[in-house]
């Protein structure tokens, strides 16, 4: 083994899109790996999760996980790498957020399970056979990991140092916060405190958004299927749902710059927690009516705003997960949707 | 840069019997906060489960304030100011009224029950309206019983 830094990187319920962002840095991936000893990224390297256990604690330096915690196996995952790194970055929005895995936790884990392995049209199953954590075959017991009721961030799991929002985060953030790290690394430099947001922006996604933006207000929301919007003006002033106004800032306004509302995967924008709420707060000021019938006409364009608000930050909802059936009010017409 | 680490908080908790209704105001400076004030000075008598927060506006009142109150043990949320037209800022309450009614969106599709929520319009000089209405929301949320965010 080299004494060069050592580097993880581990996905647990996430699409694989923020590995692939990590080799969207070209060939500054050669000079990542003249800097690290990379010592486990199962879907790059082959180093197998006993050879993580078979570490010391803090051995690793720099730990980059991405994905959201999904099952026992997810978790255990989280737990492992946190005791064998000394920096434990969630990166990606399903790590920092919980992404789009999270919205799931608008239904229950029967729904879900029974969705993805019975009842969807492209499923066939009429013994309604369900993942087992334990089978015992005549080989011997096959076991798997246990599917939790609820999607998790990795902060909600175990103690996180850095957060690197995104879905999937910027090749040029990525390269940004890898060469900070080299820097620090390099010449003991302090490390940012703790907790700090790396590879993104201080403000909001509007701030820099291409377009032009007059606060107009609106007497109806569309949405994007329905019309073709404008190419220089607001996307928001178009009636169009777009989540700038309570997205953190980052992307270079990637969407919006090809005429693609914000849906808004750099989370909530800074000194805020919840997105959602903030959203409300944005959308109720640009809606042209007084009169309360009229609002609820308007606000009838706005299909899904669970789903639309908290499409990215689920995990981190003031409110959620969202209470299926109970007393509370209703949430049963989401199940199995 | 910014952090977002924050240790969670978390409502008290309670055995079944000793619940009681816990509902958050949020009152306007203006007009709803003095018309609670009036109610208090002419001896009316209102629901004690419901705890006033003034705000300068019910403007002020960020949608994110209800989800906190209700992630906190809140069972039910009032929010009041001035009546249409009234508003000691021109328009707060305009906004006020839009923002409710997208809230209530949410949080029905949060799976709670949209009436645990109210948006109500008290002058300064109606105090027994603002009795009225913390009477009858103790009353609505006495009915549905004890909220439980995420679960």
């Amino acid at each position: 083994m080299s004494d060069k830094p050592k580097l993880a990187l581990y996905w647990a319920a996430s699409c694989g899109g923020c590995e692939i962002a990590v080799l969207d840095i070209k060939e500054k991936i050669l000079d990542v790996d003249a800097f690290f000893d990379v010592v486990f990224w199962p879907v790059a390297v082959d180093f197998k999760v006993k050879d993580v256990e078979a570490m010391d604690d803090d051995e690793i330096d720099l730990c980059l996980f991405n994905g959201a915690v999904r099952t026992s196996d997810n978790e255990y995952m989280a737990e492992l790498l946190r005791r064998k790194s000394k920096i434990l970055v969630a990166f990606g929005s399903c790590a920092c957020e919980g992404c789009i895995p999270a919205l799931s936790n608008t239904t229950t884990r029967d729904a879900t399970l029974n969705w993805a392995f019975a009842d969807s049209p492209s499923t066939v199953n009429p013994d309604r056979v369900m993942p087992q954590t334990r089978t015992e075959v005549p080989v011997g017991v096959l076991e798997l990991p246990e599917f939790y009721e609820t999607v998790y961030a990795l902060d909600q799991i175990t103690d996180v140092d850095y957060f690197v929002p995104g879905c999937p985060p910027q090749a040029h953030q990525i390269w940004g916060v890898l060469e900070a790290v080299i820097d620090i690394l390099e010449n003991a430099k302090p490390l940012p405190p703790k907790g700090t947001v790396l590879g993104a922006g201080d403000k909001t996604c509007c701030d820099e958004c291409p377009r032009e933006r007059k606060e107009k207000k609106l007497k109806g929301f569309v949405r994007i299927h329905e019309v073709i919007p404008d190419p220089d003006q607001c996307l928001l002033d178009q009636g169009i749902v777009c989540m700038g106004p309570a997205t953190r800032s980052g992307c270079g306004g990637l969407c919006v710059g090809v005429g693609v509302p914000c849906r808004g995967c750099y989370g909530p924008a800074p000194n805020s927690k919840d997105q959602g709420t903030k959203m409300i707060a944005a959308l109720a000021s640009v809606i042209d009516s007084d009169d309360p019938e009229e609002i609820d006409r308007i606000l009838d364009g706005i299909v899904d705003p669970v789903g639309t608000f908290y499409r990215f930050s689920m995990a981190h909802a003031t409110l959620g997960p969202v209470t299926v059936g109970a007393g509370n009010g209703n949430g049963e017409s989401e199940a199995g949707s | 840069m910014t952090t977002t680490t924050e240790a969670p908080l978390k409502p008290p908790e309670v055995t079944a019997a000793e619940w009681r209704p816990r509902i958050v105001a949020f009152l306007c400076n203006w007009c709803s906060y003095t018309g609670a004030d009036l109610a208090g000075i002419s001896r009316i008598q209102w629901d004690p489960s419901v705890s006033i927060v003034r705000v300068m506006c019910s403007g002020r009142m960020d949608p994110t304030f209800v989800a906190k109150a209700f992630s906190m043990g809140a069972d039910g949320v009032i929010v009041s100011g001035c009546h249409p037209g009234d508003c000691h800022y021109q328009e707060g309450n305009y906004k006020t009224l839009r923002r409710v009614h997208l809230l209530k969106r949410l949080i029905e599709g949060f799976g709670i029950d949209p009436s645990r929520i109210e948006l109500v319009w008290v002058s300064a000089s109606e105090g027994d309206q603002w009795a009225e209405t913390a009477n009858e929301m103790a009353a609505r949320i006495r009915a549905l019983g004890p909220l439980e965010v995420g679960s």
